[in-house]
Formats: C-alpha cells, structure tokens, sequence
C-alpha cells in the first residue's frame, strides 16, 4: 500500500526520529512511504486555544496537501483526533463548504500508528525487537477520543525482548493539554508530578505512548529530575530490530542519559 | 404572568458565580496547601470506584445515558412551552409561581415573601440554585437567618468557608477540620467531642433536630420538575431536606428553568442516572416528591420562583447549550485531574469543575469568566463520565473561541498564533519558521535539552521540564534531501 506520512508540526520540528521511525516501520512493512512536502501542521493547536479562525487556513493547507492520498497514518493519536473531529467543523464554520466535504472524507483515509497497524494491516506482531523493561502510557486523546484501545499494548507485547510492566494511574492525563501546560503551568506540573511518580514506581527503563507531544512534556520532566528513566515513541520501538540499531539511535538520543 | 425575552446574564455584585481571582492563580494558592490535596485525592478516588462499581453493574447504562441525554434536548428545544405548562399546573394545585430574570430578582421575591410570614429564620435544603444566586446574603442582609441543614452545607456555613464540590462542598474538609468547626460554632456541643463520624454526624443532628421543629419557613431546590403534572422533586441522602420540606408551613422552592422533564414517566431515567453518578448508591436514600399544597398536610403555602440568571442567553448559544442538561451529579469534577489537584475554590464559582468551567462563563458572559474555559487539559475524562453524555471538552473548546474572538485589543498571544497560522498554512514560510526554531541549538549549546532559564513564556514550561533541542534537520527537510522532491 502507498501510504502517506504526516510527520506532524511538532514531531517534524522537534522529534523528527519519530518520523523517521515510522516511515522505517511502514517500509519494513512492505509498503510504500510518501511524505508530502506541502505538509505543516493539522491546526489542533490554534482551535484548542480558541484561534478557530486562524485555524482555518492551516486546516486547509493539510486538507489540500493530503488531497490524493490513499491512507495517511501520523504517529500522533491527538492529530489523528483533530483531524477526525474538528477539521471539517473549523473549515465549514470558516466558510470553505467544499472543503470540509473533502476534510471529512480525508479524516475517513487517516489513521492513527497503531490503528492503521492493527486494523488496516491486519498486524500485531512487527518483527520489532527491543530488550528493555518498558511502561506505556495511553494519552488521553488516543483513549477517549480515538478509542485506540488496547492495540498499542497488543503490539508491544509481541515485541521481542520488551518486558511490559503496567502503568499505575495510567488513564489519568499527564497534564500536558497543549498550551494548558504554559497557561496553567502549575496546575499541569503537578498532574505531571504524579504521572512521574507513577512511571518511576513501575521502574521501567522507558515510558512509551502514542503521542510525542505527552511524551516531550513527560520526557522533560524526568530529565529535570535526572531519573535515568526516558520516554521513547511507540514508533521508535516498533522501529527497532536485532538486524538494525533503532533509528532514534542512529541519529540522536531521544533523551538524554 | 410575565415571560421574559431578553437574554439576560447573571449580574455583577450578588451571587456567587464568580472568583476574586483568575484560575491559575487561585490554583497555585490550592496547590499549596498539601492537606487539601491529601483530602481531595482521598474523596475523590473512593468516590470514584464506588461509582464505577454500581455503573458497572447495569447492563444498558449506554442507553440510559443516551436516553438521558435525548430527553434533555428534546426539553430544551421546547423550554417555553414545558414551563408554562409547568407554572399551569403548579398553580392549579395550589402554588405561586414567580419569574425571576435573574439574582436580584429572585433574592427579591423569596426575602419579601419570608418577610410576609412574619417569620425571621428559615431551614434550608442544599440547593446549588440558592447558592448561585447568593440567598443566604441577601436574606441575612434583610434580617432573616438562613440555616443550612445538609450536613456539608451546614460545616461550610458554619465554618465561614465557601463550598467547594457541587455534592460535597466541604470535601476539602477532613474529620478533624470538621470536629474544630463544630467544638468553635455549634452552640451546646459536647465539649468531649471526638472526630469518630458517628460522634460528628449525632452532634449535628441534635443542632438540627431544633432547628426543623422551630422553623415555619424552609427553602429548597429542586432536582426535577415534572411539567406535566407539576411535581417537584428533591433527591438526598439524608432525610434533612425531608423534614424541611414536609415540617414547615411555607415551602419556597427556588429553581433554574432548566431543571424541567416533561412527564413523570422521564423522572424514571433520571432517578437512575444521577444516584449511581453522585453518590455511587443505587438509589438516593430520600426521594420526596410534591405538588402544590395538600390541606392539612405538609406546607399550606408553597411558592416556585423560577430562575433564569443567564440560562436563556445559554440556551441561545447553539454548542453551550448543552451544560444546560447538566443535573448536577458532579461526576465530571470527580474525575477531573484539574479539579482533583486545585480542589473547587480555585474556579471561583459555586460551578467548579468541568462542568463548572463551562457553566459559569456562560451564566456570566464569557469575559467575567475568562480563565475558566482554559482550566482543563482536555483530557476528556469528563464527557466520558457524564450521565448525559454533556461534551464539556467540546464546549470549552468552543468558549475559547468566543473569548478569543470577543477580545477587543490584540495581544502577543494572538499576534503569535496569527503569525503561526500564516507560516502553517504556507509550507515556504514553515521551512523557514522550522529553521528558526532550529537556532534554539545555539542557546543549546550542543546539549540534548534547552536551558532552563529561557525567557517567558517558555519559561513557564522551563521552569519544572525540560524543553528537547531542535535537530538540525527536520524530518521532512531530511526526507527530501534523501528522496527527492
């Protein structure tokens, strides 16, 4: 299958070996990899904060450089919500009809990583092999608003080499929430602070989840507190085999030892 | 009769439906005080469980919850008509029934028809309706005592302190807390009082006992108003709003108009949801339904103000709206991780909590209330618990918008997101704004993480995480390099 990857605006900037992880992945799987160049960012972030309207030519740009796609799978289970939930909205209320048509059939061909894995592929087993004890934490936007389920722990555990421990508290947010994490920075580190807590009890050597960006907001916390313990993508871990050094390691270290 | 048409919103100066503070403000006081979040954490997590339980036990709670949910639109889509039918029958069996725009006039009307009875105490029934409107001010500034009889409502009163829980309101309150209170304030309590519940829970019934057998005016709210038959109903787990509403000779029930059902037979979804959703019981120990008067039994004199304070402007908002479905069971704040951590002072309203920050800036009009909307991670955990499928997460998102666009001056935030929207909707000016983004490697200084001491507003993010240094590629930049375009 051709499949079209949405690196997202903030894995692309900042955690581009998430990308690179699932475009690796995908390959391994057998199919084809395009990344349109016209891609930037699904808007989530300006809606959330209430810039509906600046969220529309944003929106509409991921619509038109989506357009001819087959299937677009993001390693990002927020994106792959906004996309699904609020994408034709913000283009129907900005007045662009024709294009929230296409939005909505678009949003229909988008998938979140373990999604398209599991149900469209028909995979849990990716030939992955990764020997590190690891907890994972199932973000909020993937568990209520994509109903992700447990597909992520079904590929996990058929990783080779990965000792999965549960996650207490795991269905609680991390409190990253977007700019909920600077508007209310205090409120936000300590829902941090006991997501932490948690990850650190279940003395996993990695937190991993669906989304970079709890992870960047989980992973800069527990670099802070230089707890040896570090957060790594779902993707990343998929990714990794005995044959190849996975590919974050290839590039640069995820978190810093 | 009148109807009032207007849109009116809840007014400044009376009431109790907003904060002295922002929200991020009055939660970095909350988030302080350790005992508050030990006690907090502890409610909330045994509530919880307890409500997940009996949930769990019944077998089609998605299609009561959907059937809730479809009986609140269909209400509110005609909330004209159901009223007056209501007020027909209210006074075809005896009641009065008063229109009240909002705070003011509803204070109004229950102080003057206190003060008609000649009487200068009242009992109260827990009504957050009577919160909201601030009552217990307006009556005690006219002279007349308001006394609240639900135990919490009554540590709150007594201890000078505001609600902070739509079902709890002293759940910020331990034992021992309470135990002070009641040695400072209740007047001949056993000065050997302990902090064992059932030593707590028999020192406020011997207060209250005097207090119903004296009282010849109660006020209350109500839960349920059947339109069809013009029934009140008033769910608790009790019994003391029971002896309010049965002992004394005038009953004053306070009530937002959009506390409807149609018919009695709608009563049978709700008494179902909204006790598993609170409580976490199968059913509310108490269930006292009345209408109108019955000679020789119970109050001879019954009065139903309704209120609007707001709600009509609500209902006017096509995706606000729904919190007016809300029925108060207070679920959402439960599970809230917000709410959990800053407790329901920090929301400044009687409201607190999901629901809370999407109800009050609505009563209040958005600008009163502009932290509140912001006051959640959009986790979603909310939508997911409420009973009648309420989608706060939805609505926040929306009033947010609303503020965003009421805004008159532009701020920095704004003029940021603008200039972001212009360079992620042109991919040229994004690989450029990426490259931009790629300097924080300088301040990095080859390190994997970004110094803590950057300047606001990422120092608000600095301060407890750190921030990843760009790499110096992007992903797609790298992929088109190796790829072609």
């Amino acid at each position: 299958m051709k499949v079209a990857l949405f690196a997202t605006c903030l894995v692309d900037t900042v955690a581009p070996q998430v990308a690179r992880a699932t475009a690796v992945l995908l390959e391994r799987l057998g199919h084809e990899v395009v990344v349109p160049p016209g891609q930037a960012c699904c808007g989530q972030m300006h809606v959330n904060t209430g810039y509906r309207r600046e969220a529309v030519p944003i929106v509409a740009n991921h619509v038109r450089a989506f357009a001819g796609a087959e299937a677009v799978v993001a390693p990002s289970g927020s994106c792959v919500a906004s996309i699904h939930h609020q994408q034709a909205d913000v283009l129907r209320r900005g007045g662009e009809t024709a294009l929230a048509d296409e939005a909505a059939a678009l949003a229909e061909r988008t998938y979140e990583l373990s999604q398209f894995l599991v149900d469209v592929l028909g995979v849990t087993d990716v030939g992955a092999y990764y020997p590190h004890r690891v907890t994972y934490h199932p973000t909020c936007h993937s568990l209520r608003m994509l109903h992700v389920g447990d597909r992520p722990v079904r590929l996990l555990r058929a990783v080779r080499g990965l000792e999965l421990v549960e996650l207490p508290g795991a269905e609680q947010c991390c409190g990253f929430g977007g700019t909920f994490a600077v508007k209310n920075a205090d409120t936000s580190t300590a829902m941090l602070t006991d997501k932490m807590a948690n990850i650190l009890g279940t003395h996993a050597e990695v937190c991993t989840a669906g989304d970079a960006s709890c992870l960047m907001h989980i992973g800069g916390g527990l670099s802070r507190l230089r707890s040896g313990t570090r957060t790594v993508h779902l993707a990343e871990i998929l990714a990794s085999t005995e044959e190849a050094v996975s590919p974050h390691q290839a590039t640069r270290p995820a978190v810093p030892a | 009769m009148t109807v009032f048409l207007g849109l009116p919103t809840a007014p400044r100066g009376v009431g109790n439906l907003r904060g002295d503070q922002p929200f991020p403000d009055a939660a970095r006081t909350a988030l302080r005080d350790g005992q508050l979040r030990a006690n907090l954490g502890h409610a909330t997590s045994t509530i919880r469980a307890k409500r997940a339980a009996v949930v769990g036990e019944v077998p089609d709670w998605a299609q009561l919850r959907a059937a809730g949910a479809a009986l609140k639109r269909a209400t509110m889509a005609r909330l004209d008509e159901h009223l007056l039918a209501l007020e027909e029958q209210v006074t075809a069996r005896g009641g009065t029934v008063h229109w009240a725009r909002d705070a003011n006039e509803a204070n109004e009307i229950v102080t003057r028809l206190v003060r008609a009875t000649g009487s200068d105490e009242v009992v109260k029934v827990k009504s957050m309706a009577t919160q909201e409107i601030g009552l217990n001010e307006a009556l005690e500034a006219a002279g007349i005592a308001a006394h609240e009889t639900d135990l919490a409502e009554l540590i709150v009163q007594l201890g000078h302190d505001k609600p902070s829980h739509i079902l709890v309101p002293a759940i910020h309150k331990n034992r021992a807390e309470i135990r002070e209170i009641f040695l400072r304030e209740m007047p001949a309590v056993d000065p050997e009082l302990t902090d064992e519940p059932r030593q707590l829970a028999m020192a406020a019934r011997a207060h209250l006992r005097e207090r119903f057998l004296r009282a010849r005016v109660a006020i209350s709210g109500a839960n349920f108003a059947v339109a069809k038959t013009g029934t009140l109903a008033v769910v608790e787990s009790e019994g003391n709003g029971r002896m309010c509403l049965t002992l004394p000779e005038t009953l004053i029930t306070v009530m937002g108009i959009e506390k409807l059902v149609p018919t009695w037979r709608d009563l049978e979804v709700f008494l179902q949801l909204l006790p598993r959703s609170s409580t976490g019981e199968r059913m509310n120990p108490y269930t006292s339904l009345w209408a109108g008067v019955t000679p020789g039994d119970g109050p001879q004199e019954f009065h139903l103000v309704l209120l609007d304070n707001g709600r009509t402007a609500t209902l006017a908002d096509e995706i606000g709206r729904e919190a007016l479905h809300c029925i108060r069971c207070s679920a959402c704040l439960n599970v809230c991780p917000v709410y959990e951590r800053t407790g329901g002072h920090a929301y400044g309203s009687v409201y607190p909590g999901p629901i809370g920050a999407v109800l009050s800036p609505q009563l209040t009009g958005v600008e009163d209330n502009a932290s509140l909307p912001y006051a959640s991670s959009l986790c979603g955990a909310c939508y997911e618990v409420c009973p009648v499928a309420i989608d706060i997460p939805s609505i926040l998102v929306h009033l947010r918008a609303e503020h965003v666009e009421a805004q008159e001056r532009t701020t920095v935030e704004a003029l940021g997101f603008r200039w972001l929207a212009k360079a992620m909707s042109n991919p040229r000016l994004w690989h450029a704004a990426q490259k931009a983004a790629g300097l924080g490697r300088f301040l990095a200084r080859g390190k994997p993480t970004m110094p803590a001491a950057l300047p606001p507003p990422a120092s608000k993010w600095t301060r407890t995480r750190d921030l990843p240094t760009p790499p110096k590629e992007t992903f797609t930049q790298a992929w088109l390099r190796e790829h072609g375009g």
